[in-house]
C-alpha cells in the first residue's frame, strides 16, 4: 500500500536565506523526484516562509523526504497531505484578444459561467483570471483555446492543511532545546 | 577596525583553532596574509593539494574529536574540497571550510575562478553560507562551529568574497549556542527507553550492533557498562570499529559484506537487534529483504532522519547516546548468554579454519594482507592509529587490526574515498602526537594522494606508511574475478618504484618482499621517530572473505 505513487502537497516552514530552494529542491533532485509545482511565499509567522510543493511519489519515500528535509539547518518543520487534507487552489491567467471580446458572444457565457474574472481590458487585449482546481482552469484553457490564446500561465499550488500545524509551537521547543 | 581578513583569524582563534589545513591562492589572499601576521596563534599546513587539505581535517577531527579546519582559493581550490566535504558529510565527521571567493561585484560574470561553490557543496554540507560583507563574518563563523560539531556533525562551507576580506569592520565574537530553526538533538522520551529495556529483557538471544555515533558521542564508556550489564554480544560497523577494545569478550566482530562469519550469519537468527548510533548502511545489511526480518529491532540515534530509512524498527531511541545509554542501562536486568554467545563462537571456529589461519599463517609463499597486519598489531600492541584507504586492505585491516582505545580507527566508510588514508594519516598525527599512526595503504589509492609526501616531508609529522602493493586494483580485481569472469579490465598496474618517491621526498623508506623480512621490517619501521615508508609487495590475485556478495543477505555470506 505504502508503496503505491499519490500525489502528495508538502508544506515547508523555513527561515528566509539565500541558497534554501537549492537545498530543499536537491533532496528532490537525489532521489530522482520530479518537482511538478513549487511556491514559495511568507508564512502566517512573521520572517517565516513557506515553501509549498507538490510531488507524486510513495508515501514511504515521501515520509523519508520530508525528515531529510527537516534535517536542514534553516528548515523549521515540513509536511505532507493527501489532496483530502488539504483546501488547495490555483491561479490562471488567459490573455485573449480583445477583438473576440466584442465580436464572439460565446466568450462572454464562458467566462461568466467558468466564474472566472476580467483583470483588465485595452483595446488590443483583454486579461482573465481563473482560480480553482487543476481540472477548472483547464476547462477554460480548452474553452478559451479556439479563440486563440495569446499568453497563458499558472501558477504552482497553493494550499493551507485542514488540521493545525502548530508552527509557533514548534519553533518554541526548537528554541528550549 | 580590522578588516574582514583578520576577523576571519580571530573568530577562529575564539572557536580554540590552532591549526589549518590549506592551500592559498588569489581569492584567499587577505586570508592568508592575517595567517601569516598570526602564525604564533595558528599553525597553518600547507598541503600539496586542497583535497588531503581536507582528509587532514578529517583525520584530525576523528582523532582529536575537535573540528578540522581547512581554507582553500575560489574557483579549482573550492571544488577540489568537494570529495573530501563528501566525505566528511556521510561519516559525520566536524569540519569547517573557508573559501575565498572572487570579488562581490563580479559574482555571476564568470570572473577568473569563480565557480558557484554554494551551489556545488549545497547537497554535501550540512550547511553553507557565503558572505559579502565583513561585517558578517564572526556570526557566520560561530554559527558554522556550532552547527559543524552539534548533534550529528558534519561539514560546513563558508565562502567568503575577496571584497569582504578587506572591508574594514568592528569586531566582536559571541559564541553560537543556538539556531532558531535547527535542533541538533531530539527530544528523548523516557517511554521509548522503558519500552526497549522490556524488549531487551524478554529477549533470549539479542546482538547489538554499534557504529560511530559511540565515539562521536563520546559515550564509549557508557556503551562497555551497557555492554557488559547486559551480556550482549556485540558487532561493530567499519566506523564504529575501536569503541570497544578488540579483546572485549563480548566484541564478536565486524558486521557487512567483509565482516565476521558470527555477527552476519546471527543476525538472522537473533531476536532482537540492538543497533546504536549507526545507520544500517547497504554495506551492513545486504539485502534489505532477508535482513534480521525475525528480530525486533531496537535503534538508538541522534539523527531522525535515520530512523525507518533502510531498516523500519520497533522501538526508536532519539537522543544522545552519552545520555540514552545509561538510562536504558538502568532498566535491564543483569544477565548473561552464555548459550547464544557459543553460537558466535562455533560460526568464529568454523571462519578461523576456513579463512583467518590462512590469512594469518599463511602456507603459501606469497605475503598476506593479513599476517602484515598481525605483525603490525604485535609491534605495536595494540596501541596504534590505523589508517586505512579504501579497497582489499582497508578490509583486512579492520579484520585483524587490534585497537585498546577508541578514537584509533580513521577510515574512510560511507564515501570510500580512494585517497583518504596518507593526508588522514598526517591529520591524525597532528591531532594525537603522542600515539603511533600507522596508515595502511593499496598501491592504488596511495597514488591518488601521494604529492601528500610532500607535506608530511615538510611537517616532519612521523607517520608510518604501509604501502600493500599487490600491482593490482584489488577489490575492482576480486569482484572481476568473481562476477565478471576473470575480465581484469583496466586494474593492473604497473607501479613506480615506490621507495625511490618516498627517498625524493627524503623519507627513510624500505621494502619487503619476503616473509623473512616482514618482521624486522614493520620492527625498524615502528622504532622510527620520523616518517617511514614501508612497501610490502602482496599475493597478486588474493581475495578478501568472507564475503556477501551484493544483492544477497548476510546470511548467505561466503568463506571462499
Amino acid at each position: 500500500m505504502d508503496s503505491e505513487k499519490k500525489l502528495f502537497t508538502v508544506s515547508i516552514y523555513t527561515e528566509n536565506n539565500i541558497g534554501l530552494l537549492n537545498r530543499i529542491s536537491a533532496i528532490f533532485l537525489k532521489r530522482h523526484v520530479n518537482i511538478e509545482s513549487l511556491t514559495s511565499s511568507q508564512s502566517e509567522i512573521d520572517n517565516i516562509y513557506r515553501f509549498v510543493v507538490l510531488v507524486t511519489v510513495s508515501e514511504i519515500k515521501i515520509k523519508r523526504i520530508i525528515k531529510q528535509i527537516e534535517k536542514q539547518i534553516e528548515v523549521i518543520a515540513a509536511f505532507y497531505h493527501t489532496d483530502k487534507e488539504t483546501i488547495f487552489l490555483e491561479t490562471a491567467l488567459y490573455k485573449v484578444k480583445s477583438k473576440s471580446l466584442f465580436e464572439k458572444k460565446d466568450i462572454q457565457k464562458i467566462i461568466k459561467n467558468s466564474q472566472a474574472n476580467i483583470v483588465t481590458v485595452s483595446p488590443k487585449y483583454f486579461v482573465i483570471e481563473k482560480t480553482g482546481w487543476r481540472n477548472e482552469t483547464e476547462d477554460l484553457y480548452n474553452s478559451l483555446e479556439p479563440f486563440g490564446l495569446l499568453q497563458f500561465v499558472r501558477s504552482g499550488r497553493i494550499s493551507v492543511t485542514k488540521e493545525a500545524m502548530n508552527i509557533s509551537d514548534i519553533l518554541k521547543i526548537k528554541k528550549n532545546k | 577596525m580590522i578588516s574582514g581578513a583578520e576577523a576571519v583569524i580571530k573568530s577562529l582563534i575564539e572557536e580554540g583553532v590552532d591549526l589549518i589545513y590549506g592551500y592559498p591562492g588569489g581569492a584567499i589572499m587577505p586570508v592568508y596574509d592575517e595567517l601569516f601576521k598570526y602564525q604564533e596563534e595558528i599553525n597553518h599546513v600547507l598541503t600539496r593539494h586542497e583535497q588531503g587539505a581536507t582528509h587532514a581535517a578529517q583525520g584530525y577531527a576523528r582523532v582529536s574529536g575537535k573540528v578540522g579546519v581547512v581554507t582553500a582559493t575560489s574557483g579549482p581550490g573550492a571544488t577540489n574540497l568537494v570529495t573530501g566535504i563528501a566525505d566528511a558529510q556521510i561519516d559525520s565527521t566536524p569540519m569547517v571550510c573557508i573559501t575565498g571567493q572572487v570579488a562581490s561585484h563580479l559574482l555571476g560574470s564568470d570572473a577568473f575562478q569563480e565557480t558557484d561553490i554554494i551551489g556545488i557543496s549545497t547537497p554535501v554540507t550540512k550547511w553553507n553560507c557565503q558572505i559579502t560583507k565583513a561585517s558578517e563574518i564572526p556570526a557566520v563563523i560561530a554559527k558554522a562551529f556550532y552547527i559543524a560539531k552539534s548533534g550529528r556533525p558534519g561539514p560546513v562551507l563558508i565562502d567568503i568574497t575577496k571584497d569582504a576580506q578587506f572591508e574594514m569592520m568592528n569586531f566582536k565574537y559571541d559564541k553560537c549556542t543556538n539556531v532558531k530553526s535547527y535542533k541538533p538533538v531530539p527530544e528523548l522520551n523516557i517511554d521509548d527507553i522503558k519500552e526497549a529495556a522490556k524488549i531487551i529483557n524478554r529477549s533470549k538471544k539479542p546482538m547489538i550492533v554499534w557504529g560511530q555515533g559511540v565515539i562521536l558521542g563520546n559515550a564509549e564508556q557508557e556503551f562497555k557498562n551497557f555492554v557488559e550489564k547486559s551480556g550482549i554480544p556485540s558487532a561493530w560497523t567499519i566506523l564504529g570499529l575501536s569503541a570497544l577494545p578488540t579483546e572485549h569478550s563480548l566484541n564478536m566482530g565486524m558486521v557487512g559484506m567483509h565482516g565476521n562469519y558470527g555477527p552476519n550469519m546471527l543476525t538472522n537468527q537473533c531476536d532482537v537487534l540492538i543497533a546504536i548510533g549507526m545507520r544500517f548502511d547497504d554495506r551492513v545489511t545486504g539485502n534489505l529483504n532477508s535482513y534480521a526480518k525475525q528480530a525486533k529491532i531496537i535503534h538508538l540515534e541522534i539523527d531522525p532522519a535515520e530512523v525507518n530509512k533502510n531498516v523500519e524498527v520497533d522501538v526508536a531511541v532519539l537522543g544522545d547516546v552519552k545520555k540514552t545509554i545509561p538510562l536504558l542501562t538502568d532498566l535491564i536486568s543483569k544477565n548473561t548468554h552464555d548459550k547464544w554467545i557459543s553460537k558466535f563462537h562455533s560460526f568464529d571456529k568454523i571462519e578461523y579454519k576456513k579463512v583467518i589461519h590462512d590469512d594469518l599463517y599463511p602456507s603459501k609463499q606469497g605475503l598476506t594482507m593479513g599476517e602484515v597486519i598481525k605483525i603490525i598489531n604485535k609491534e605495536t600492541n595494540g596501541d596504534a592509529i590505523i589508517v586505512t584507504d579504501v579497497g582489499q586492505h582497508q578490509m583486512v585491516a579492520c579484520r585483524y587490526a587490534k585497537f585498546n582505545e577508541s578514537k584509533s580507527n580513521i577510515t574512510s566508510g560511507g564515501l570510500g574515498t580512494m585517497g583518504f588514508a596518507l593526508p588522514a594519516a598526517l591529520g591524525a598525527k597532528m591531532g594525537a602526537p603522542h600515539r603511533e599512526v600507522v596508515a595502511i595503504i593499496g598501491d592504488g589509492g596511495y597514488q591518488m594522494t601521494i604529492q601528500e609526501l610532500g607535506t608530511i616531508y615538510q611537517t616532519g609529522a612521523a607517520v608510518k606508511i604501509v604501502v600493500l602493493n599487490n600491482d593490482y586494483l584489488g577489490m575492482v580485481r576480486q569482484w572481476q574475478q568473481l562476477f565478471f569472469d576473470k575480465r581484469y579490465a583496466s586494474t593492473e598496474m604497473i607501479n613506480p618504484d615506490f621507495v625511490k618517491i618516498a627517498e625524493g621526498y627524503y623519507i627513510d623508506a624500505n621494502k619487503v618482499d619476503k616473509r623473512s623480512e616482514l618482521k624486522n621490517g614493520v620492527a625498524k619501521m615502528i622504532k622510527s621517530d620520523k616518517p617511514y615508508f614501508l612497501e610490502v609487495c602482496v599475493e597478486k590475485e588474493a581475495n578478501v572473505f568472507p564475503m556477501i556478495p551484493s544483492g544477497a543477505s548476510v546470511s548467505d555470506i561466503r568463506l571462499d
